[in-house]
């Protein structure tokens, strides 16, 4: 039994943000008010922020397949002390979770080698191929949380609709990336000055607002439930609006460094800003701060997308997009609070209540009964980052170097503690 | 030219770090190297003792004989490596590539890659003197000193002309070096050609865009055409070669659209009747395409000439940093 006391309670569930105290039994929190029980263990927070861990909705692992860039292990240690309680995975491994056998297997090794939960997306279509569609019945009852091909778009619509279709019958959730494959094909930056200046292949933004609408459009026809793994741009906002408006069954999401960084920071082809979708303008970022903020955008999540240096120290338009996220995503967020003017409560909605209730998750929640995963962190702790000192495998982080603020001081899975600062500083 | 000459840079990777005063001292150290180049002695020393290595992934004929000849009559000792069919299909990355030719001290590096971006990243692996020779669709810089010491040559001045840029503007690192250098020295730039080959958000470069050729024309002092790069087109961008000649095609008739003693440029190599009709091509009083080839050995020259001052002058600090911390 764990009691914490003299601690901020960030409560997404409520909108509470208010210092009280906490009690947890038998992995669970239970409802309690008054002193400390007898046989439970007393923990002060002093005054810093206890939030439901992140839930976070798009990690890719490498493995199986590329160990040499995250492995399970790693990348629940880096979870741990990031403050990420589930890693919902992304199938696009080697190879792919298409199979009931590849995601057990995965599971199985998860249980073993990592402190933190994780929940598997499976492949929506073979192989990620686009051809034909993955045995979703038997995912599901696998345990698959969701269904995606990630960031390769299922450009035959036909199957794509027989998917959702089957889907529906089912009730499980796609996870669609909006984008026309066609014109976003070879492009590695959005289109405009700064892409024309570097001679760089660019894509306009309208190439999501298209995708989108082919989705929206989709969805209507299949009534299947659906989520945008990343809305980036201005334009596709009433498109998504409007979706929700008449009542499809649709959220979306974003990667923090969509929020938080925009086209300018690649600067000197810097390939750790390489992103897919490509950073957008600051009006774009800008936009997307107050579509969260609205709620929008549902959830916000790291696109924990680990690279070697290898495929990082090439040409910008052949360098390999994404960056590690699982460890700089709290970090990163909390600018929303100390710059953006978002509360505690609204950021970690999108962090860990809504991706928790969307991918049908116990997590995310503060009240009596939930599962005791939470995040004791210091929200105005600053420090500058060092890539080296990351836990994932991969150091590929556009946040190198950069002033942050906002530290995890611990980490709590099912009631026991994962990861503690002070044994790391000690 | 004696005296200090402003010229601050340690590499020659594009046109846009440059300030207008050190775009001026290259053209005005090239302006001798003009003179040197049309004795009968065209030797200098300034480069003796230094390597001088050109490395072309993309190939190319004219700009690496301009580099290599350059090199030569400076005095350098000049090694051309053809990377278009070595070791990168073997596997190995560009970043191995330039480490492996780094062990070899050379003192400048002459680079094409067909990548944005790819001559920066060398540079920063490297410590020589890196020239860019065209990245990707990112710069050529020493192609838009070189027009630009000819259009100076011609028009006696750099600066309040009309140039019109005409042709595939949004694959052509030509045109962006050229844009931003007549930008830099305050000229009034047109860019002319169909939508499909205009990059986007050029009009935020500061210069006209026109997809009528004649109206684009019009009072122009300089007119700059560009190669139709078949082979970087991803296809269907225009209709047909017809088409485009017939409507972006430099030929007496819209060249009359322009002033009366406007020059006619073009980079080379020329696709005669596709982007411009051969009998201006080879027209004396207008078209000065040959002098911008001898311009190039000049400007490379001079560009080489100053890095390699710069590169002397940096080393004999750590020479005497060391000295002094020894």
């Amino acid at each position: 039994m764990l009691w914490f006391h003299n601690a901020r309670l960030i409560d997404p569930e409520q909108g509470g943000d208010k210092i009280g105290s906490l009690l947890v039994r038998d992995g669970q929190i239970m409802e309690h008010d008054g002193p400390c029980p007898e046989a439970a263990e007393a923990i002060d927070c002093h005054g810093k922020c206890l939030a439901p861990g992140i839930v976070d909705m798009g990690v890719q692992v490498g493995e199986p397949g590329a160990q040499h860039k995250e492995s399970l292990r790693t990348a629940g240690l880096a979870a741990a002390r990031g403050g990420v309680t589930t890693i919902v995975m992304r199938p696009d491994t080697d190879p792919a979770i298409d199979t009931p056998e590849v995601l057990e297997y995965v599971t199985r090794r998860a249980q073993a080698r990592t402190p933190v939960h994780i929940r598997a997306m499976a492949a929506l279509t073979r192989g990620r191929a686009g051809r034909e569609m993955a045995e979703i019945g038997f995912l599901l009852d696998a345990g698959a949380v969701a269904f995606t091909d990630g960031d390769r778009v299922v450009t035959d619509t036909k199957l794509l609709s027989r998917c959702m279709s089957y889907a529906r019958g089912l009730g499980a959730l796609i996870i669609g990336h909006p984008q026309d494959a066609g014109l976003a094909a070879g492009a590695c930056a959005s289109s405009g000055k700064f892409a024309s200046l570097k001679g760089l292949p660019a894509v306009s933004p309208m190439a999501e607002r298209m995708g989108l609408d082919r989705d929206m459009g989709l969805v209507e026809m299949t009534g299947v439930r659906y989520h945008a793994d990343q809305i980036t741009t201005a334009r596709s906002l009433p498109a998504l609006q409007r979706a929700k408006r008449n009542g499809l069954d649709v959220t979306a999401g974003i990667s923090i460094h969509h929020l938080m960084l925009n086209e300018f920071d690649v600067g000197d082809y810097r390939t750790f800003f390489k992103f897919t979708p490509p950073l957008r303008s600051e009006d774009d970022r800008r936009a997307m701060v107050q579509a969260v903020a609205e709620g929008v955008i549902d959830v916000i999540c790291s696109m924990h997308t680990p690279q070697d240096e290898e495929s990082k120290r090439l040409p910008f338009e052949e360098a390999a997009p994404g960056a590690v996220g699982l460890e700089t995503l709290l970090p990163a967020a909390m600018r929303l609070y100390h710059s953006e003017g978002l509360s505690l409560p609204q950021i970690w909605r999108a962090l860990a209540l809504n991706p928790a209730q969307r991918l049908g998750l116990p997590a995310g929640r503060l009240s009596s009964g939930a599962p005791a995963d939470l995040v004791l962190f210091d929200p105005d702790a600053p420090f500058i980052l060092d890539r080296f000192k990351l836990q994932s495998k991969s150091k590929n982080t556009p946040f190198d170097e950069a002033r942050m603020q906002g530290r995890v001081l611990a980490s709590y899975v099912a009631g026991a503690c994962v990861y503690a600062r002070e044994q790391e500083d000690a | 030219m004696r005296g200090r000459m402003e010229f601050s840079q340690n590499h020659l990777l594009g046109i846009e770090p440059l300030r207008p005063a050190e775009i001026t001292t290259i053209l005005d150290l090239a302006e001798e190297y003009v003179a040197l180049n049309r004795s009968s002695e065209k030797h200098a020393t300034v480069l003796e003792g230094m390597t001088q290595i050109n490395m072309f992934f993309e190939s190319s004929t004219r700009t690496q004989a301009s580099f290599e000849l350059a090199g030569k009559r400076l005095g350098a000792d000049v090694m051309n490596m053809s990377m278009a069919h070595s070791s990168l299909k073997k596997g190995e990355t560009l970043i191995d590539t330039a480490l492996t030719l780094n062990a070899m001290h050379p003192d400048l590096l002459v680079v094409r890659h067909a990548s944005s971006g790819a001559v920066n990243l060398l540079a920063e692996k490297v410590n020589c003197a890196v020239l860019n020779a065209g990245d990707g669709k990112h710069e050529h810089p020493t192609q838009a000193l070189l027009d630009a010491l000819t259009i100076r040559r011609k028009k006696g001045r750099l600066h309040r002309l009309v140039v019109a840029i005409c042709g595939d503007i949004a694959h052509s690192r030509v045109a962006r070096s050229n844009l931003i250098l007549l930008g830099k020295m305050e000229n009034r730039i047109r860019l002319i050609g169909p939508p499909t080959l205009m990059p986007k958000g050029v009009e935020e470069f500061g210069v006209e865009v026109y997809d009528d050729m004649r109206a684009g024309l019009e009072g122009a002092d300089v007119v700059m055409m560009l190669r139709l790069q078949r082979e970087r087109m991803d296809g269907g961008f225009v209709p047909s070669e017809r088409e485009y000649f017939h409507r972006y095609g430099l030929d007496a008739e819209k060249l009359a659209h322009a002033k009366e003693d406007a020059i006619v440029m073009h980079p080379g190599p020329m696709n005669r009747g596709v982007e411009i009709d051969g009998a201006i091509a080879d027209d004396i009083n207008r078209s000065v395409i040959q002098e911008q080839v001898e311009m190039g050995v000049a400007v490379r020259m001079a560009a080489m000439d100053l890095l390699a001052r710069n590169l002397r002058r940096a080393r004999e600090r750590a020479r005497l940093r060391e000295a002094a911390d020894g």
